[in-house]
């Protein structure tokens, strides 16, 4: 039988905020086990939360990109269950009241636009860390409450994806319109963004949702696609045995490649979620929504368009510009310097990528001004260097983040077009290879590329080729 | 008058005028209270080393002619479940033994910044959770008007601690009525403050949303000052609220010329005892002696409140409670197979039988398929027990009510019975739901000799007009002046 792959995503984002949700600690990454806890984010007795007001605007300003609407009344839930590295055995979370409900999200699959609906965004606080010694036989575990309180967005989509490009699409997508929006690193490999998926499958046509299997511990957007592919397969073949799909949590194995079950749906946990009475509900008004709205700056898909409008760049070099936010803004401020798209575009593109690719620049934090990409594409619209000098150019601005002018006086890489300078070159090459200049009168044409190579060779380079050429053509014919 | 039988004010104006030394009072005080303790059962923990620490600074910083806080030199009790920095925090139960907050309460800190002297932690019922102190898992405290009755609770510590002259204040906590019922059956002075006047912060939660910290003293006045010191905005209470506290001294003597008192009939049913009902009767004769008016109403919704109140607390209670688990504090049973056996013997151990029956009931009451009939439901009753208050308090300045159905009880005789003694807060609990503040003061003597607490309920914020309510009374009778018949320590009588 044929099947149709119905597939939901659930996003948890940590928030890229200096303190935790609900005390004062840093939410540093990496420091010594619980270093960064206090009575709040440890539970003690007695100890009161307080709302860390930048985390709740950055999920509003979340909740808006992703189109939802907004619940003016909205409030904070315990989510109860008991696990060691959940201090208060209860997670502030929401779930009465949602920050946003109903928004969308759009992503491009080969060119297509399609809408993924979002089925709620909502703030929460991050559990602590166990740590299971590798002494083999040891009795207990450790636990680091460093990242415990810290603010995460969980952001629910429907189950609107039908095949892994589409949910390829959506990881990186929302992983860009968080980075756009700045709520969030989205470091994977530091766990500030994760992904739990939830498949099922229904006979092609059909508009039934099948029993629907949750997938936990995925690590990395390619754990997400090899869990959702293993997933397809595993319950393709139950159906087609005429087994019916249990509803249930797996866990994926990332070394082995292959989901575990770990609990059913008669198992679930009851959460015997209600408000939380330590925090007072949040009422968010016109100005306040409006002051986020502002905030918001142009999503990726928006900024794509844009380009390819407004700069005429092909759809490949806008998906490539808009692919971090850092990157489309550094080739923005290049054309409001200067107007050549496409000339900087390339730069950007083939130049700059490989030198953050083979040096492992960072974006963020680039060593190379977007006035400095301007001038060096200016000195060459002028003349003033050849597109091949350029490139060393460019090479030695990255590692000595000099503007380009400096670079080609303390270099003397200027082209050379004055054509008393390049006469003589030309005249010593000649007196040099009289051999070839008998060979091209012989009518060997393509003798004169060796001498124009030898001329080059002679001025490093610098000759402007195409007074070069003409002078030699020149001397050559006379 | 002997001295330990002063009130607050007193004892602060000899500290203060040089005629007293605060050291003196302290060595007093703590004789007493050894010689009493073992027939009162007042404290879980004594402070004496550091209160004569901090006497000493008082005197010093008096003979300096320093000035000095509110509570100069005034020996306070403060309640086991009232954090205090580097004092044990035990909430009278096993499963925070020997627990050491690091940190203070923020009326912990009030107390200290206006110079009192913290002399123990006293005695209640596990977690707040009862109605006669029997819950501790430490002692059961007794009433100093009659060893063989409980002085209520939960804060029945603090109550006997004031009432037995062994504090001469003393700080509570009141979700049910846990302040005001101990105060009325031991014949002091209770206030539980509007909900948001007093900071929660180092208040060890049973039901947030009904939780407050309250006094418990030997008068009005000394109630007044107590208040001033603790209410106020703490930003690290989301719930306290940014309302200006004013001087509950200043005109506390205006009357009650004039005053609207609301007696709302559903209080005056047949299970209340003929003694408290009289007494009640008469004091509101003194009121219109005084000028006030009386106005009888309805507050209709009042059947439904202890079931609310148990649903609402319990539902809280279950989830405040699921933090001590033996993971990072507190105690840890010594053979556990396992995480999930860890956390099941822990608190098996830990806690005791009416906490463990609150927090079945409690997630009961919030689990899946049941929330809404439970949990929702009170909820929205609680809105309705509220709108009653906000009705009445239209026509009327305050209301005045029992704030126990008996004077009082014998230990062990509501102790295998939940819900007689559930009903032992019915007149106290609607005023927790509703958020308002509430005082119990003493107004009368049961023909066994045990005091009776007359309650006055006031609206939000208006703490200063219940106190002049009560002042005005408490001017006219000497109910508060009359001290238990313990003179002698019980053992040696």
């Amino acid at each position: 039988m044929e099947y149709e792959v119905v597939i939901g995503l659930e996003t948890h984002a940590e928030l890229s905020t200096v303190t935790k949700l609900f005390c004062g600690c840093s939410t540093q990454f990496g420091v010594e086990p619980n270093t960064q806890v206090c009575p709040v984010c440890l539970g003690m007795p007695g100890i009161l939360p307080v709302m860390n007001r930048k985390a709740f605007e950055y999920a509003l300003k979340l909740a808006v990109a992703l189109s939802c609407e907004i619940n003016r009344f909205t409030n904070f839930d315990r989510k109860s269950y008991y696990y060691p590295d959940l201090p208060k055995n209860y997670q502030i979370s929401q779930n009465y009241y949602n920050l946003g409900v109903n928004g969308y999200m759009n992503i491009e699959v080969n060119g297509n636009v399609k809408k993924i609906r979002i089925h709620n965004v909502h703030l929460e606080e991050e559990a602590g860390k166990l740590i299971h010694p590798e002494e083999i036989g040891a009795d207990y575990s450790l636990v680091d409450f460093n990242r415990a309180g810290v603010p995460l967005l969980e952001i629910v989509s429907h189950p609107d994806m039908r095949n892994v490009d589409e949910v390829e699409s959506y990881m990186q997508t929302l992983r860009k319109i968080l980075l756009y929006t700045e709520v969030s690193d989205c470091k994977m490999q530091e766990g500030s963004l994760r992904f739990e998926a939830s498949i099922s499958l229904r006979e092609k046509g059909s508009d039934k949702l099948g029993n629907r299997v949750e997938i936990k511990n995925l690590n990395s957007m390619k754990s997400v696609i090899k869990a959702i592919e293993y997933e397809t397969v595993r319950q393709g073949r139950l159906l087609d045995k005429g087994a019916t799909i249990a509803r249930e949590t797996r866990l994926w194995d990332e070394v082995a490649e292959r989901s575990e079950h770990m609990r059913s749906k008669e198992d679930a946990q009851d959460y015997r979620y209600f408000p939380e009475p330590d925090l007072l509900p949040v009422l968010i008004d016109e100005k306040w929504l409006h002051a986020i709205k502002d905030t918001i700056p142009e999503l990726p898909l928006d900024r794509k368009q844009r380009f390819m409008e407004i700069f005429k760049l092909s759809d490949y070099d806008a998906g490539i510009l808009i692919e971090e936010k850092a990157l489309a803004d550094f080739f923005e401020a290049c054309v409001k310097i200067l107007d050549r798209p496409k000339a900087l575009s390339n730069w950007i593109i083939n130049d700059l990528l490989r030198e953050v690719k083979d040096r492992k620049l960072d974006i963020y934090n680039l060593p190379i001004k977007p006035q400095q990409l301007a001038a060096l594409v200016e000195i060459i619209e002028k003349g003033t260097i050849s597109s091949t000098i350029a490139k060393e150019v460019f090479s030695e601005m990255i590692q000595a983040g000099k503007a380009p002018q400096a670079i080609i006086e303390e270099k003397k890489l200027a082209q050379i077009s004055d054509e008393n300078l390049i006469e003589l070159v030309i005249n010593k090459v000649i007196a040099n290879n009289p051999n070839v200049i008998e060979d091209y009168k012989k009518g060997k044409k393509n003798a004169l590329a060796f001498l124009v190579g030898q001329a080059m060779k002679e001025t490093k380079g610098k000759a402007n080729p195409k007074v070069l050429n003409e002078l030699l053509q020149k001397k050559v014919n006379t | 008058m002997k001295l330990l039988e002063s009130n607050s004010l007193q004892i602060k104006k000899k500290i203060v005028s040089r005629e007293l030394h605060s050291t003196d009072i302290v060595r007093h005080l703590f004789e007493r209270i050894k010689n009493l303790e073992p027939d009162i059962q007042a404290y879980i923990t004594t402070t004496e080393e550091e209160a004569l620490k901090k006497a000493i600074e008082i005197d010093k910083k008096i003979e300096n002619n320093q000035q000095v806080g509110l509570l100069a030199g005034i020996p306070i009790a403060i309640k086991d479940n009232i954090c205090t920095k580097n004092i044990s925090t035990t909430c009278a139960s096993k499963i925070l033994k020997d627990f050491m907050p690091p940190y203070d309460a923020f009326v912990t800190k009030r107390l200290k910044e206006e110079d009192a002297i913290i002399i123990g932690k006293t005695n209640l019922d596990e977690f707040a959770m009862g109605s006669s102190t029997e819950n501790s898992r430490y002692k059961i405290t007794r009433n100093p008007w009659n060893v063989e009755y409980v002085p209520g609770g939960s804060s029945g510590g603090s109550a006997a601690a004031v009432a037995a002259d062994m504090a001469f204040m003393a700080l509570g906590s009141d979700t049910g009525g846990s302040v005001r019922q101990p105060a009325a059956l031991c014949g002091i002075v209770g206030v539980k403050p509007t909900y948001g006047r007093v900071s929660r912060y180092g208040l060890v939660a049973f039901g947030s949303s009904l939780d407050q910290i309250g006094t418990l003293t030997k008068n009005v006045k000394d109630a007044a000052v107590l208040l001033q010191v603790i209410a106020g905005y703490d930003p690290r209470d989301s719930t306290s609220l940014q309302v200006p506290v004013p001087d509950y001294l200043d005109n506390i003597n205006s009357g009650v010329n004039g005053l609207r008192i609301g007696i709302p009939n559903e209080y005056f049913t047949e299970g209340l005892h003929s003694d408290v009902n009289k007494a009640i009767k008469d004091a509101l004769k003194i009121y219109e002696k005084l000028g006030a008016n009386i106005v009888y109403l309805s507050l209709p919704h009042t059947e439904y409140a202890v079931a609310v109140y148990y649903i609402v607390a319990n539902a809280e209670a279950s989830s405040n409670l699921a933090r001590y688990d033996g993971v990072r504090y507190g105690h840890r049973t010594n053979n556990a197979r396992g995480i999930i056996d860890m956390y099941s013997r822990t608190r098996s151990e830990g806690f005791g039988s009416e906490v463990k029956r609150r927090i079945m009931l409690g997630n009961y009451a919030l689990s899946s398929g049941y929330y809404d009939a439970y949990y929702l439901k009170a909820s929205k009753v609680r809105t309705l027990i509220k709108n009653d208050f906000d009705n009445a308090f239209e026509k009327i300045d305050c209301i005045i009510c029992p704030t126990s159905p008996v004077p009082g009880f014998k230990v062990g005789e509501r102790a295998n019975n939940p819900l007689q003694m559930y009903l032992s807060d019915i007149y106290t609990i609607p005023a927790n739901l509703a958020g308002i503040p509430g005082i119990s003061i003493p107004c009368g003597f049961s023909s066994d000799g045990l005091p009776i607490g007359m309650q006055i309920l006031g609206k939000h914020f208006e703490e200063k007009r219940l106190l002049q309510i009560a002042y005005a009374f408490e001017q006219e009778t000497d109910f508060h002046l009359k001290k238990p018949a313990l003179r002698v320590p019980l053992r040696q009588r």
